[in-house]
């Protein structure tokens, strides 16, 4: 089976070979994951490449990404399945002409083409290899958390007028969170929990030359320095891997290979969103407002 | 491609498993070592531990990295946990620390790749490089550094340790004694000036002050690792000397939440600052979300009318409105002295932060005098800087800036007691150590007759409540309630409670 993870180290390189930068601990989580069976909880601040991670990982092993992404009021009839009532209706209607007996009906609009597949039912029912990816999972009530915890540790569905849909594999699952309320010990109790944080300065400098293949070595390395030293300071949010990834970008456009304090004072911008936090970082590392500003 | 399915890799022959040679060791040290894990305070459950058993068949010890990302992805399900993790980890899994990875990761260029050789050959002809002289062991140490070469400088950690640390079995100092002999020894202060200096020679940084700054963060960043990697050493041969178990005892940490607020070390300080953001953010969160589920309120009319409309005009689903229900608004008075400061502080934070689940909030702080410190919050964008001038503009003391609770509540009832409505519930902050002035608890009964609610939070332990000039219990009877609140854990139930009230 080509397609499995060998080890820890052939997991980060494959996710390499599609331009996703692991370190050992999200390798090793990864390749754990695949190993055991178990979905994985990852969790950490916004941007860092939480939801990336799953995509890279469908990638890697040519599996389809089947997405669910969560808010508040999430429920059955969008997270699993529902029937298509307008269509149920329209069909009974039709059917009223031609006078056929109830049971033919119902068993003629319970029937596959009424079923409205969403996201968790169309990964059991897959018989491709898939990834699931349940996004931002913090977000749904704690009842229905419950539910996504049953389909996860059975990987099968019961559907009153068709029976049970037991899954014909079980496929790498990723949740992400942000944390913004504290998930169910069990849910927490069947993931694997894979905190992700911000790059230390090399990986960071990796990261950029992989994604912005336009920026040599030096400069890499400068935006990597730069953007750590900007972390370092208490920020209201400070900036994550997509907007030093937009950063380098905007260098590049500019026609920058040199980040001077002047080039950082004029393109503050694009790595901090709240004008208090540009404003601190401006007096903290000592860079002056955009010439157009100052005056 | 087929996934394995739980029961699966269970029942799975041990093929394509790598199997430890010390298999049932490793086993005993992972019990021990969950054990340690629980007594810190992590609850770790049994499918918890038993995935862990399951994840370490997959990884073996030799890939250190790996084999702790399996532990702590399968034990630890909390950010906030993995600074006990880590401790936990290093001692019990330090003894099987190969110091360099066995086949010593040949990633390095020709030239240090020999460099790395005469090393590893000195240091296994004289113990402890016998020959290279401490000049060439700093220069040596600097030029990994520089390169950010992490096996060299675990290599030249061990070596300093074995030569500066001055170790000896059997003697009952800690670590951090250790520690500070080595890094003097290796004038850690001074490396980063020296690495400054060389960058410069070679004209890796630029001149102005703003690549200085990065340049000095980089390597200061570096000699952390650096300070890590000796730390490390100093654990693993401190382990060796008195036993897994005594160090684990010597160099248990609470987790975050339980960190005494009285008692708390600067880095742990740090570390509650840290950990109240995201706690405040989760709990308003759940309280949101629980006050607008907690019962559905009148039919919406014209929505469910609406929503028929897509099955023909039957109504299908009832539509209800969401219920609105009225935020408290809340009432702190926070004793500042010297004793209790940190409590009042890390209090009135954790209260603003949740302001958007209040209606209002209205902060006073006092010692012997009072003064409101609303207005500090109100003006300032940030949290800590509201907090620094509440500790340097409060006009906080009447006669001798010794805690006096009766008149500072006399004060407070004789200016703010009509603002006091059945809405407000009143939190009061402070130990009660009234210095055996009057205790004025007159006042608290009239905030009671007033407000929704009174509220005392002791940041004592229960035992030491009325031990010495502590008068809790002359406050109590006028209080709804009063509770222990030494940290962050008892500090977020307590105001789930009161937003629940």
């Amino acid at each position: 089976m080509g397609e499995r993870f060998e080890s820890v180290d052939a997991t980060a390189a494959r996710l390499r070979e599609v331009d996703y930068l692991s370190d050992t601990n999200i390798a090793g989580v990864v390749y754990l994951a695949e190993r055991l069976g178990k979905p994985v909880l990852v969790e950490g601040p916004a941007g860092v490449g939480k939801t990336e991670l799953a995509k890279a990982v469908a990638a890697t092993v040519g599996a389809r990404l089947i997405r669910l992404q969560c808010y508040e009021g999430l429920d059955e009839s969008k997270a699993i399945y529902e029937w298509n009532y307008k269509k149920q209706l329209l069909r009974i209607q039709a059917d009223r002409e031609h006078e056929r007996d109830w049971e033919t009906v119902e068993s003629d609009i319970f029937s596959e083409a009424f079923l409205l597949t969403r996201p968790l039912l169309e990964a059991i029912r897959a018989d491709e290899p898939v990834v699931l990816l349940i996004d931002e999972v913090d977000r749904v009530e704690v009842e229905t958390e419950a539910l996504l915890l049953e389909v996860l540790s059975d990987f099968q569905v019961s559907i009153p007028e068709l029976g049970t849909i037991v899954g014909k594999q079980v496929p790498l699952v990723f949740l992400t969170s942000n944390n913004t309320r504290e998930l169910s010990e069990a849910l927490k109790r069947r993931c694997l929990f894979l905190h992700i944080d911000y790059p230390d300065i090399e990986r960071e400098k990796e990261i950029v030359r992989v994604r912005v293949p336009e920026v040599d070595a030096a400069l890499a390395g400068q935006i990597a320095k730069v953007v750590n030293s900007i972390r370092n300071i208490d920020l209201k949010k400070s900036p994550s891997i997509s907007e030093t990834i937009d950063w380098a970008r905007t260098l590049v456009f500019l026609g920058r290979n040199e980040i001077t304090p002047e080039v950082l004072g004029d393109t503050l911008h694009v790595l901090l969103k709240y004008q208090s936090d540009i404003a601190k970082t401006r007096k903290e590392l000592g860079v002056d407002a955009p010439a157009v500003i100052k005056k | 491609m087929q996934w394995s399915k739980l029961d699966h890799a269970m029942s799975r022959g041990s093929g394509e498993v790598t199997i430890l040679p010390t298999e049932p060791h490793m086993l005993d040290v992972l019990q021990g070592f969950v054990h340690e894990l629980r007594i810190a305070g992590l609850p770790v459950s049994m499918t918890e531990n038993l995935d862990a058993m399951r994840a370490v068949e997959f990884v073996s010890l030799d890939e250190r990295e790996s084999f702790k990302a399996a532990l702590g992805a399968t034990l630890v399900k909390n950010a906030g946990h993995y600074r006990v993790f880590d401790t936990v980890f290093e001692v019990f899994f330090s003894m099987f620390s190969p110091g360099v990875n066995a086949d010593g990761e040949s990633d390095l260029d020709a030239d240090a790749q020999a460099n790395f050789d005469e090393l590893r050959a000195a240091m296994d002809q004289g113990g402890a490089m016998g020959q290279v002289s401490n000049e060439e062991l700093a220069q040596m140490l600097l030029d990994a550094l520089m390169r950010m070469d992490q096996n060299e400088m675990r290599m030249l950690a061990g070596a300093a340790v074995a030569r500066f640390a001055g170790m000896e079995p059997g003697r009952p100092v800690g670590g951090a004694y250790y520690l500070y002999r080595t890094l003097r020894q290796l004038d850690a202060d001074g490396l980063v000036s020296k690495m400054m200096a060389r960058a410069q020679d070679e004209q890796q940084i630029g001149a102005g002050a703003f690549d200085e700054r990065l340049a000095r963060e980089d390597f200061e960043g570096r000699l952390k690792v650096l300070k890590e990697l000796i730390e490390a050493e100093i654990r693993r041969r401190l382990v060796a000397d008195r036993g897994v178990e005594a160090m684990a005892r010597t160099l248990r940490k609470p987790l975050p939440e339980d960190v005494d607020f009285m008692h708390a070390s600067r880095e742990e300080m740090q570390l509650l600052q840290r950990a109240i953001y995201p706690l405040t953010r989760a709990l308003a969160a759940r309280l949101a979300q629980r006050r607008r589920h907690r019962r559905r309120g009148h039919l919406d009319f014209r929505q469910t009318v609406r929503h028929s409309m897509s099955y023909g005009g039957v109504p299908v689903e009832p539509k209800f409105k969401r219920p609105r229900p009225s935020k408290p608004e809340i009432m702190v008075v926070a004793d500042i002295s010297g004793s209790v400061a940190s409590f009042a502080r890390f209090t009135l934070q954790f209260v603003y932060a949740m302001q958007s689940e209040f209606s209002k909030v209205r902060s006073w702080v006092f010692i012997d005098g009072v003064d409101e410190v609303t207005r500090f919050f109100d003006e300032s964008q940030e949290l800590s800087e509201a907090i620094h001038r509440v500790n340097t503009e409060a006009d906080v003391v009447w006669v001798d800036g010794h805690s006096d609770y009766g008149h500072a509540f006399e004060v407070w009832h004789e200016r703010h007691i009509r603002e006091v409505t059945k809405k407000s519930s009143v939190i009061l902050l402070g130990d009660a150590r009234n210095n055996y002035h009057a205790s004025q608890a007159w006042t608290v009964a009239e905030m009671r007759k007033r407000a929704r609610k009174v509220f005392w939070l002791d940041p004592e332990p229960r035992g030491y409540w009325d031990t010495g000039d502590s008068i809790v219990s002359e406050y109590a009877p006028y209080c709804d309630g009063v509770y222990e609140v030494r940290n962050l854990r008892q500090l977020q139930k307590f105001v789930a409670d009161v937003v629940e009230a």
